[in-house]
């Protein structure tokens, strides 16, 4: 069971997350060209260590989190809100 | 062997008599008894039938390991097979029978399999029945499914009761600083050293006893121990074990809550299933005694050398009277001493030149460089012929005869859990065993799980593993080391199989699976070298004990034919569970109606009130029909139809989801999301709108009111309703996060009811407070407006219809839920109206050509669903770019939307029928049809789906509809989905 420090709820069970998906995609603007787009939705690297990814706090405060987590031993090194103001937010509350 | 119970020895409570049942006679134990301990001290001495051969088992061991006296626990629904006799506890009235066996296991009709053993080699069934000789003819997979059914039957071991299980089983959660897994003295000083500095510690054990192999010792008091531990506030669980070691510390626990007791009472479970999160795991869980490969080393009587001592100390069971013990190292010669004061003659074999020990018991006999060759005997042991152990190729050069034979071929430490972690055990060539890896995560292995043999050392490591835990958690700078493994004054030597010199020889390496030693040379020979191969191809390793006993001897036999050293060869890796987990454990309470979690919208019990039978839709209960006099499904809702296009109908619509959607931003972020145009919506109007996913294929659809300038309320469709609110919540989150949009959910907060039929507006208009409200020309198709039912409660009222008739639907509060109903049903039935279930909603959109989850399936694109109108062309959208992308224009061919006509109008068909031309009935054919019903208005059945190309293609052609799993053909038509007022006059009215 992988536990992910939530920055709002605290560290829970990663079954409380559902996971999203590479964080590191920068998507193209809506009316980008059909090239831009499949790069972005089909293409993905197949990192070996530690990756950015997108998790959902689904059953928790319903944030949007970026993790970097090693995909060979599910260490987490870091966690943080997906959204710029909320990350702000949450330095603030510490 | 004749094993007793014998005085002064053992620690069982003599003053308790309990009696019990095997193969239906009754014998009688002691508290503090196993199963095992109590049919040993009847004597009892088959137990078991052995897998393959049916050769007959004894008891082998004296705890987890075992692999011969697998054992059935109880009868009818209560029955439970495969249970290890040495590790169930004696309770009055057990009842306890042999498995494999027919008609039981002292006389089993089965051991005819012994005898044609040499047919039945590893790999035998694949050989056999895919089609080699002797059995050429029909070579390949159909043979092999004609005799898998027998061979199945052939196979495995207990037999279910195929009863529901009457037992209830709970799911638990727990949090601690340090989780210590085992308390032999390893354990029970590191429970001590980390209670003693105020930490939250919990300690694990499999036994009902605590101590570990201390139990075993005279002197040692097991509930002081306890005691001493509960005072400094350690936490026990015993009877529990650690059956999986997971990520970020979290451990995996099975709790044996009434396993141990006769209970039929529902109040307290059977066994927990704990999940508990520790910052710091310390596994101190033992080793496992090996056994030695020889001619006839399963015989009844043969028994590791530890479990001797156990069954001794622990339950006063003296094992044998001519006792000959074979090992290659120290840890015999204690337990050798004991059986000799218990009044055993004993003999021990070591395969060693000397042995130099202090105190040793001189009266032993103890036969230096000789090894066990062969075991005479078959269903008790004889005697046993012994080799020299410098004399290869071995040979008989005597022969002792006795009653038992003890094993011990070394020591391998329980390496499971660290294994459960990826970490590779490394082979220590010094005490001829794997010990455990390093690892970077929180988990500290101590005592003989680390390869330490002697107490002195398992307590001092167990104190190390404290302080390591501690440093670990920041909390500790003391210096601490762990002693080196090992500690016998004399080294072991390696000693895995004496080979017998005759062919044909049963040298078995596993037990469980009747795996020999010639089936590992076969596996060589046949080119299964790798362990993995190995493992897979003669089942080694394999079944409830997962090669804890045998295991090592396969690895060193197969280093030995590669002429590799052990460590070359590797090792498998051991997965969890560490020993079986029940099924119904890992259910816990999600079982029966708790399966999943059940959702009922606010009307339930008012739909049940009136009459609806419910059918369950994703997590949701929904009326299904609502029937009169005894209606039957297709009677009611071919009438709540055919009432809903005649006059009016009322359904419960409040499982759509609902999205409030609000912000300065709120209309760019619509706009940007469905493919349809959504800026000039007019504030009091609704559009139904199409969102797609990034790639262009169709997500979900529904419809949006603007309330106010910035803001709107979404709907979704019921299945789709978490997906979109996670979808949009990502993209306001993640990627337009200068979008100043808030989105909520409010499905639980609006209940809502759809009221179809040309009289609707009529029915409505005497429930609110302000008739003129809805008017058409106040209330034209696809506007809403805000109003107060005639009680004075508000609602919204929107003009919309999924059913193609003038239409309606209210949201309310979903408090005022049951009122509204009530006024409105009171109304509609001035109308002769109905209340109308998923079934006919379903009829009514079919015939409507109106698509759902069946046919936005996730494959669908907008112009596949015959929607493409409803893709913008001005705007840039969600899916926008890649909607036409080469592989979806390319294909001109593509599958449509289409409708379905039989051809011959009293035929029927079912959804899932496969649309295929005629005589070219095959495969997935041209299209299918994914949703059916009977059209009360067309007076005939009718479908939608797909098919290739759509209507333009095929409108002319007759085609074949082709429903293999119903065996069922027809001859069907091509026709628009739009089957009934395709211009849309109704609902307009």
């Amino acid at each position: 069971m992988i536990r992910i420090k939530c920055p709002y709820c605290g560290e829970r069970d990663h079954s409380e997350f559902t996971y999203g998906g590479d964080a590191s995609i920068n998507y193209p603007s809506l009316d980008a060209s059909e090239a831009e787009w499949t790069e972005a939705i089909f293409f993905r690297k197949n990192i070996k260590g530690f990756q950015k990814e997108t998790w959902h706090h689904l059953n928790g405060c319903r944030m949007w989190l970026e993790v970097e987590r090693s995909t060979i031993t599910h260490e987490i090194k870091s966690v943080k809100p997906c959204h710029p103001d909320l990350q702000k937010l949450m330095e603030l509350k510490k | 062997m004749s094993s007793k119970r014998i005085d002064n020895f053992g620690k069982i409570n003599r003053d308790k008599i309990i009696s019990f049942n095997w193969e239906k006679k009754n014998y009688f134990g002691y508290e503090g008894d196993t199963l095992a301990s109590a049919l040993l001290a009847n004597n009892i001495k088959i137990v078991g039938r052995s897998f393959k051969y049916h050769r007959p088992r004894g008891i082998m061991s004296c705890g987890v390991e075992e692999s011969g006296a697998l054992v059935t626990i109880g009868s009818l629904e209560k029955r439970d097979p495969n249970v290890r006799a040495t590790s169930q506890e004696l309770y009055q009235g057990l009842e306890a029978s042999g498995q494999n066996a027919f008609p039981n296991v002292n006389f089993d009709f089965g051991e005819i399999n012994n005898y044609l053993s040499r047919f039945f080699a590893a790999g035998f069934y694949y050989k056999t029945f895919m089609g080699v000789p002797p059995f050429e003819w029909g070579s390949g997979t159909s043979i092999w499914m004609f005799f898998e059914k027998i061979i199945r039957k052939a196979a495995g071991m207990g037999k279910l009761s195929r009863l529901a299980d009457p037992d209830s089983y709970e799911h638990a959660h727990d949090f601690c600083d340090i989780l210590i897994v085992g308390s032999g003295p390893a354990g029970i000083a590191a429970a001590k050293e980390a209670a003693d500095k105020k930490l939250d510690v919990i300690l694990v054990e499999q036994d009902s006893l605590l101590g570990g192999d201390q139990i075993a010792e005279k002197e040692f008091d097991t509930n002081k121990t306890l005691q001493e531990l509960k005072g400094l506030g350690v936490r026990i669980m015993n009877r529990t074990t650690a059956f999986g070691l997971y990520d970020n510390c979290v451990i995996g626990l099975i709790e044996r809550v009434t396993d141990h007791i006769y209970y039929d009472k529902k109040d307290i479970p059977r066994q927990r299933f704990w999940t508990i999160r520790a910052k710091h795991i310390i596994v101190g869980s033992g080793s496992l005694e090996r056994h030695i490969a020889f001619n006839n080393n399963d015989i009844p009587g043969v028994m590791t050398v530890n479990a001797a001592k156990h069954y001794l100390n622990r339950y006063g069971v003296l094992t044998g009277k001519d006792i000959v013990i074979a090992t290659n190292n120290d840890s015999v010669y204690n337990t050798a001493d004991l059986l000799s004061q218990a009044g055993a003659k004993v003999v021990i074999l070591d395969s060693r030149k000397e042995v130099k020990l202090d105190n040793f018991n001189n009266n032993i006999q103890v036969k230096f460089e000789t090894v066990p060759y062969s075991i005479n005997g078959s269903r008790k042991i004889k005697s046993i012929d012994i080799a020299d152990a410098n004399h290869q190729p071995y040979s008989k050069i005597d022969s002792i005869s006795c009653d038992q034979v003890l094993i011990s071929g070394g020591w391998s430490p329980a390496v499971h859990l660290l294994s459960h972690r990826g970490v590779k055990a490394k082979w220590n060539a010094e005490n001829l065993c794997f010990l455990p890896g390093d690892t970077k995560e929180k988990i500290t292995m101590i005592g003989s799980a680390r390869g330490i043999w002697n107490k002195s050392d398992c307590i001092k490591s167990g104190i190390a593993g404290a302080l390591d835990a501690m440093h670990h958690m920041g909390l500790s700078k003391t210096n601490y080391f762990f002693p080196k493994e090992g500690g016998w004054s004399n080294p072991i030597q390696p000693l895995y199989e004496v080979k017998y010199n005759k062919s044909r020889s049963k040298s078995f390496v596993d037990y469980q699976h009747d795996v020999t030693a010639d089936d590992v040379r076969l596996a060589h020979r046949e080119g299964f070298i790798s362990v993995e191969h190995l493992k897979r191809y003669t089942t080694l390793g394999m079944a409830n004990d997962q090669g804890k006993m045998g295991n090592i001897i396969g690895l060193s036999l197969m280093a030995d034919l590669l002429d590799k050293d052990i460590p070359e060869v590797g090792t498998t890796v051991f997965r969890p569970p560490y020993t079986p987990v029940s099924i119904g454990a890992l259910a816990g309470r999600n079982v029966g109606k708790h399966f999943r979690p059940l959702r009922v919208t606010p009307m339930h019990q008012w739909n049940l009130d009136h009459g609806a039978i419910m059918i369950d839709v994703g997590l949701y209960q929904r009326p299904w029909y609502f029937p009169k006099n005894n209606e039957t499904l297709s009677e009611s809702y071919i009438r709540e139809t055919t009432t809903v296009r005649k006059s009016v109908g009322v359904c419960d619509v409040t499982s759509l989801g609902k999205i409030a959607i609000q912000g300065p931003d709120a209309t760019e972020f619509i706009n940007r999301v469905y493919s349809n145009a959504f800026a000039k919506l007019p504030i009091g109007k609704t559009r139904y709108g199409i969102m797609l996913r990034d790639d262009g294929i169709v997500m979900d659809d529904g419809t949006s009111w603007r309330l106010s300038e910035n803001e709107y309320l979404m709907t979704t469709s019921t299945a789709q309703a978490g997906k979109v609110m996670s979808w949009l919540e990502e993209l306001l989150q993640t990627r337009w996060t200068d979008l100043k949009v808030n989105v909520t959910s409010v499905s639980e907060q609006w209940a809502a009811a759809a009221i179809s039929g040309p009289k609707s507006r009529e029915a409505i208009k005497n429930c609110l407070e302000n008739p003129s409200l809805i008017e058409n020309k106040n209330l034209p198709f696809m506007g809403f407006v805000s109003a107060n039912l005639k009680d004075g409660t508000p609602c919204r009222i929107v003009r919309i219809s999924f059913s193609g008739e003038l239409g309606y639907e209210i949201y309310i509060g979903s408090d005022y839920a049951n009122s509204m109903m009530d006024l409105i049903w009171k109304e509609v039935q001035n109308y002769n109206g109905c209340l109308y279930g998923l079934e006919a909603l379903g009829a009514l959109r079919v015939e409507k050509g109106h698509v759902t989850g069946a046919e936005l399936d996730g494959r669908v694109t907008i112009e596949d669903a015959g929607l493409g109108k409803m893709a913008s062309t001005k705007k840039s959208y969600i899916g926008s770019a890649m909607r036409t992308r080469g592989s979806l224009s390319a294909n001109k061919d593509r599958e449509q939307l289409v409708g379905f006509f039989p051809v011959d109008k009293k035929e029927t068909f079912d959804a899932g029928t496969i649309v295929c031309e005629k005589n070219k009935i095959k495969g997935s054919g041209i299209g299918r049809i994914t949703s059916v019903t009977h059209s009360p208005e067309l007076g005939h059945w009718i479908g939608i789906g797909f098919v290739q190309g759509g209507k333009e293609k095929w409108h002319n052609t007759t085609l074949i509809g082709s429903d293999p799993v119903r065996n069922k053909q027809m001859e069907i038509e091509v026709v628009s989905p739009h089957m009934i007022d395709p211009e849309g006059k109704r609902m307009h009215a």
